[in-house]
């Protein structure tokens, strides 16, 4: 090899996949995950009965060859309000850690990078906002704005901005001290273009992966407000909502409380099962070995 | 002259890439003599620090193998040992030191403790005897107000006092050999002097060998008896230093004595090749360094032995055209 | 000092202190990385600037830059100050002054291409249509002696060598006068060192560039730049023509630092008698002169005053006690 280049290592996102295919169990949570995304997509077609029909004559009915989950109080059809349910799940979770993500790392890459004072007093706000366990905040919130589906999403998504800044400034305060970045300044970039050019790049990925585990905390966070009745109103259907409703008829019909309850487990093991996969094919010591 | 310290022969040793094994050493022959200094002296992927581990067998025990060769040292063949003799074989007859102090010192333990470990270990001393040895070392490898700084942490002391540490460790078993893997190129220059002068005095005073690996000419023209240069994973020229310097002969040294910028004279202009070390998944046919060499002929498709120049027995080269040339004369 | 030098660069009384721990994190410390450090560089010339680690040469060298803000001092570049300079002047000198990194693996964005690596600073500065950025970049990769190909390659399938040529280019791309380059070949193997070495000259040459040429390594001094100013704990204590300072050293340090370099001569191996002692923490510096406390020829005076930088040849200033 003279000063021409032959070599053509795999690119880094080939690197990735490459790992994801060598873990087993990832195929197990990104296949759960496909299921239920197909589900909320295609909830008009799957959905054997209208989730907003009830029927009185059929109320509180042990799953059936008619109604496979049951029905509840109302004489509601349990696997065709579950499947619409999933909808409101994965939508509040997935807005609200987008909103979370996008603000908190805006923030972390700002304290980091401007550093000092700034740093200082943005990192001791996202500290107290750690500290509060996120349920009283998400309550907190919810409560002060009133019950629906924005105000739901804005309430997690608060309650989920400062992981995200703290994971943000990390990388920053590091990537700052980078030639690559003190190149930027040198050639004239404005600080604007590093940040977001130069540094935001370099750690998307860990920023993507803490997405997804925190989408599974979204999840539950919208089951317990809803749970609570701080969430969407009935008669839209919501697995929290649902659990809510079946709960006062645990003792009577299982059913009701178990299946909604069941749906929230797969899907936030489906995300937390992606997220460690991705985070262990994104890890730079394993990265390395695949490019090398 | 008595048996050589260290006698390895044949030596080739291999990693595994995507499953197919590559030789990093090749065809490594090389004696080292009771009380001298060999330097190998290399680029980055000459092979030159994969050859020190595996004389000590110190290769990943996985995706690394010595596929051929013997090590002879004191009597018995390294290569062939089990582990477990070799644990009991290094840091006693043989020691070595790393380039980079700060990560072979355990950060959680006094230097003392650390050096006194190693005597205890081998020595089967007491603690007490092992600290009073521990101190004696330091003070020989001259850091100044030893006995308070036997209770200090290594990161308290400067990279040129770690390394001194380093060297007190590898001393404390009195080893017939030492293996100094580039033990000052993370100094500085004045640091480097001084760590430079100290081997060449304990080599004196201990009797022992010294295997010397180092990229640097300059350093290497400072310390060593002999010179074995590398490139590719094999010694392509093998002389006592004044010979290398006085009259390189292969071109590769060549190439890397007229690249080197001195401090002592002008350089109106270095000669630099073109290219870079071939990998070891890419190395050529036949001679190596073909590829970049100025004096390449249709005979260099071969692979060259390390042969003699013209009566000289103990001036050895790779080389077809120059081992080739100076024969016919 | 010369004269304020029109289009060259002359820094005066650079200073740079680090402030260490905080009210709430450790024990407050001043690291005194640069003090009082005055250097020319005229046009066309190339000054070299030396020292071991620890020495401050890297601070000044991104000082000048502002890569990092320095304390109190002027850097003049072409007559104007560039620290009092407004923003938008900032930004037209920082087309003109540019810097060359050691590091050839953290100097470059993993994830840009070499094309994006090169064509952004044109692209920031506006410099020229689409097709005109994209043929400075194509220039600028072939004078540093890589194939067009690389352009659409990433920094991870490069070399060193190459990537320390890709450095380069970056730094050529917005045609500067003056590059400071921080150790721009201590990374690199002897062989490739010297390619570089041979590039560099070849742009000096061709574009009649300056260089501040920061290195640990004499012969690479040597080699490339006129003249030379010796660095010891923040201040510098000999500055003259390489030549004259490396074959007849007076300050006591560079002395020490000429005969510790190794030569490849196994005739001429170091004779080091007087090479005690550490180099002491810029956190504390001792007294007076900064090098008494390593120093064979030290005197009383020398604990207690500082020596000034001063003249003691045509174009030689060495700061030691021993020439007052």
């Amino acid at each position: 090899m003279a000063d021409t280049t032959t070599l053509s290592a795999p690119r880094r996102s080939n690197a990735i996949l490459a790992t994801l295919r060598q873990n087993k169990l990832s195929w197990v949570g990104l296949a759960l995950l496909a299921a239920i995304v197909f589900m909320a997509v295609f909830a008009p077609l799957l959905a054997p009965h209208d989730p907003l029909q009830q029927n009185i004559i059929h109320r509180l009915e042990p799953p059936s060859a008619e109604f496979l989950l049951g029905t509840d109080s109302f004489g509601r059809d349990v696997l065709s309000r579950l499947i619409y349910g999933a909808r409101i799940s994965l939508m509040v979770g997935f807005v609200a850690v987008a909103i979370a993500m996008f603000v908190g790392s805006t923030i972390g890459i700002l304290a980091g990078y401007i550093g000092g004072l700034f740093d200082q007093i943005v990192m001791g706000i996202v500290d107290v906002m750690l500290a509060f366990p996120t349920l009283l905040l998400g309550l907190m919130i919810a409560a002060m704005l009133g019950a629906n589906l924005e105000n739901l999403i804005i309430a997690i998504a608060f309650t989920e901005m400062a992981p995200f800044a703290r994971v943000a400034r990390a990388p920053t305060i590091g990537l700052k001290e980078r030639d690559f970045v003190e190149a930027g300044r040198a050639l004239g970039f404005g600080p604007l273009r590093i940040m977001g050019v130069h540094i935001l790049p370099n750690m998307a990925s860990d920023v993507v992966v803490m997405g997804s585990l925190w989408m599974a905390s979204a999840i539950r966070m919208e089951a317990s407000l809803s749970f609570i009745g701080l969430g969407v109103q009935p008669p839209t259907p919501t697995w929290g909502g649902m659990i809510r409703e079946g709960f006062e008829n645990i003792l009577t019909a299982w059913w009701l409380a178990i299946f909604p309850s069941l749906a929230i487990l797969v899907t936030v093991l489906a995300l937390n099962i992606l997220g460690d996969a991705l985070r262990d094919a994104i890890d730079p010591k394993l990265r390395s070995e695949n490019a090398a | 002259m008595t048996d050589p310290v260290l006698d390895v022969r044949g030596l080739q040793s291999e990693f595994r890439i995507a499953g197919r094994w590559y030789p990093a050493v090749r065809d490594f022959t090389l004696a080292v003599e009771a009380n001298e200094t060999v330097a190998l002296v290399g680029e980055s992927g000459s092979g030159k620090s994969a050859t020190a581990l595996s004389i000590l067998r110190l290769l990943p025990a996985v995706g690394a193998r010595i596929a051929k060769g013997s090590v002879m040292f004191a009597g018995q063949d390294l290569a062939r040992l089990s582990e477990a003799e070799m644990i009991r074989l290094r840091g006693e007859a043989i020691a070595m030191i790393f380039q980079e102090p700060m990560t072979s010192l355990n950060p959680t333990m006094t230097v003392g403790a650390q050096i006194a470990e190693v005597i205890e270990i081998h020595r089967g001393s007491t603690r007490r005897s092992a600290m009073a040895e521990a101190l004696r070392l330091l003070e020989e490898v001259r850091i100044p107000a030893a006995r308070q700084r036997l209770n200090d942490y290594p990161h308290q002391f400067s990279g040129g006092m770690r390394q001194r540490v380093m060297i007190a460790m590898a001393l404390a078993c009195r080893p017939k050999l030492l293996l100094a893997d580039e033990p000052t190129t993370a100094l500085d220059v004045t640091i480097q002097g001084q760590v430079l002068a100290l081997l060449n005095e304990l080599k004196q005073s201990y009797g022992m060998s010294i295997l010397f690996i180092t990229h640097n000419l300059g350093v290497v023209a400072q310390m060593a008896d002999r010179v074995a240069v590398m490139y590719a994973g094999e010694i392509v020229e093998f002389a006592s230093v004044n010979k290398i310097f006085e009259q390189p002969s292969h071109p590769y040294t060549e190439v890397l004595l007229k690249a080197m910028p001195r401090v002592d004279r002008d350089s109106a202009g270095l000669e630099p090749i073109t290219g870079q070390v071939p990998g070891i998944t890419a190395l050529p046919v036949g001679c190596a360094f073909a590829p970049r060499c100025p004096l390449r002929q249709p005979d260099c498709d071969r692979h060259p032995a390390l042969a003699p120049l013209a009566a000289e027995a103990d001036h050895v080269v790779r080389c077809v055209v120059r081992a080739g040339q100076e024969a016919a004369v | 000092m010369s004269d304020e030098s029109a289009g060259g660069l002359a820094v005066r009384h650079l200073t740079k202190h680090f402030r260490l721990g905080g009210l709430l994190s450790g024990k407050r410390q001043v690291i005194q990385a640069v003090t009082d450090v005055s250097l020319d560089v005229p046009p066309g010339e190339s000054v070299g600037l030396v020292g071991e680690s620890g020495c401050g040469k890297s601070t000044v060298s991104r000082a000048i830059l502002r890569l990092t803000e320095p304390d109190a001092g002027e850097v003049v570049f072409d007559g104007v100050d560039i620290r009092q300079a407004s923003r938008a002047a900032l930004r037209k000198l920082r087309q003109r002054l540019q810097f060359i990194f050691q590091d050839p693996y953290s100097s470059l964005n993993q994830r840009r291409s070499i094309r994006k690596t090169l064509e952004e600073p044109l692209r920031v500065h506006r410099l020229g249509t689409r097709a005109e950025i994209r043929e400075k970049a194509e220039a600028a990769i072939a004078e540093v002696g890589l194939p067009l190909e690389a352009l659409d390659r990433y920094p991870h399938e490069f070399s060193g060598g190459q990537r320390q040529r890709i450095g380069i280019a970056r730094a050529l791309v917005l045609n500067p006068e003056l590059v400071v380059a921080d150790e721009p070949v201590s990374a690199l193997d002897v062989s490739v060192q010297a390619q570089i070495l041979t590039l560099l000259d070849k742009l000096k040459a061709q574009r009649g560039l300056s260089f501040l040429f920061v290195s640990h390594d004499l012969g690479v001094v040597r080699h490339f730049c006129g003249s030379v100013c010796v660095m010891y704990l923040g201040r510098i204590v000999e500055t003259g023509p390489t030549k004259e300072v490396l074959d007849a050293p007076a300050h006591p340090y560079t002395q020490l630092l000429r005969e510790s370099s190794p030569v490849p001569d196994p005739t001429r191996r170091l004779t080091l008698i007087k090479n005690e002692g550490e180099i002491p923490s810029p956190a504390d510096p001792p007294r007076g002169c900064a090098f008494h406390t390593r120093c064979p020829h030290r005197m009383p005076v020398c604990g207690e005053r500082l020596p000034e930088l001063k003249a003691q040849a045509p174009g030689r200033k060495v700061a030691c006690h021993l020439f007052d």
